[in-house]
């Protein structure tokens, strides 16, 4: 989330070549398998920027940018655009593949799993109560994810009109998301003279 | 073959709503798997939910388990690519669309638009589980307490997560 909140600026590392496909989906394949912890984007910049270089931060901000206007997992969508600046299309499969393989087969065996010992009370107990401290988590991430996009009241009351549409009310995401949306980008529509300024302080209008 | 075709529709429509991140799906996806199609009961959806809090990379993985439990390994497979394909492809198509865009006034009014409904649906996803996993003074405690410790310090939240799990474990035989 606050990936590029903890970068140093002082410190641009120079940025390596491409690297081959191979090398790619095997980069992204490491970083899918050792990414604990659900903070998925965090691992992804100290992977691809810090460690294999693939990447300045500048890019990788402007690629989050990208990622979270859009619907699909945040760590897929990085992962599809990274891939494409580095190596193309075949990079942009490749790297959503290993990003994704590593936790869909562990969820796939989780579920015959189950299907053995899932009426066990201690796991159930164990599960139940990570679902508790799930909570903890997503509410972590709604401060810092609320703190980078959120700028004056309107988006506030967007927030909560969306939330009670669809929590409370019971009305389909869909719904709401297309209401809502049009709502509020209309609300930051372009105006003459003042052009809407994003929130995120490193949004860079001419990349 | 008809089940397949469902999952297909079911995971494709929610992959569309994954805007900000997947929890953004998470109601849409607890009242279609439990309340219209009966796949998963709601606590074995939170459960699933749990191990993908556990498992590496994206951990709305968790589709994956749904999809096995309904249809087998095919169930898995059919889930992943709908969810993951019409998104990932679209991603693909606006990422290199997007610098075009670089200088269109209407950019940053869709980022800006989209971003606060984005957050409401984050926090929608996290009413409807918080309704399914907070159901006493303890469960309400770990919640607070990993909040706690996440904003407070800069610890892998892996940690704190299978340390609530311990904690339940720990509770059941108290």
């Amino acid at each position: 989330m606050n990936a590029h909140a903890a970068a140093p600026k002082a410190a641009k590392l120079p940025v390596a070549p491409p690297p081959t496909l191979w090398r790619l989906f095997l980069g992204f394949l490491i970083m899918g398998a050792t990414s604990l912890g659900g903070g998925v984007i965090a691992y992804l910049r100290t992977g691809l920027v810090s460690h294999f270089r693939w990447l300045d931060d500048e890019t990788f901000v402007e690629l989050m940018a990208i990622s979270q206007s859009l619907p699909g997992l945040n760590a897929t969508n990085m992962s599809i655009l990274s891939g494409d600046r580095l190596r193309g299309w075949p990079g942009a499969f490749l790297a959503a593949l290993g990003m994704c393989l590593p936790g869909a087969l562990l969820m796939t065996a989780a579920a015959f799993a189950v299907g053995i010992g899932g009426d066990d009370p201690i796991s159930k107990a164990f599960l139940h109560a990570i679902a508790a401290g799930a909570v903890g988590l997503i509410t972590v991430v709604l401060v810092q994810l609320g703190a980078k996009v959120l700028g004056e009241i309107a988006d506030y009351a967007f927030v909560v009109l969306t939330a009670v549409l669809v929590a409370f009310l019971h009305v389909p995401v869909l719904i709401a998301l297309v209401g809502v949306g049009a709502l509020a980008i209309w609300w930051h529509r372009p105006r003459k003279g003042t052009a809407p300024k994003p929130v995120d302080p490193h949004f860079k209008d001419h990349p | 073959m008809k089940q397949l075709l469902d999952l297909a529709a079911v995971f494709g429509y929610l992959s569309l709503l994954t805007v900000g991140g997947g929890m953004a799906a998470f109601p849409e996806l607890k009242s279609l798997t439990v309340d219209t199609y009966h796949w998963v009961t709601f606590p074995e959806l939170m459960h699933y939910y749990s191990l993908g809090q556990l498992a590496p990379g994206p951990n709305m993985m968790m589709v994956a388990s749904i999809g096995a439990q309904v249809a087998g390994l095919p169930g898995a497979a059919v889930v992943l690519v709908a969810f993951i394909l019409p998104t990932g492809l679209l991603t693909f198509g606006i990422g290199r669309l997007w610098n075009r865009l670089a200088n269109w006034p209407w950019r940053p009014s869709i980022q800006r638009g989209l971003g606060s409904v984005s957050v409401g649906l984050v926090l929608a996803g996290g009413i409807v589980l918080a309704r399914g996993a907070l159901t006493n003074t303890l469960t309400v405690a770990l919640a607070v307490g990993v909040f706690a410790l996440l904003m407070l310090t800069k610890i892998n939240p892996a940690i704190p997560i299978v340390a609530s799990g311990l904690v339940g474990i720990a509770l059941y035989f108290i």
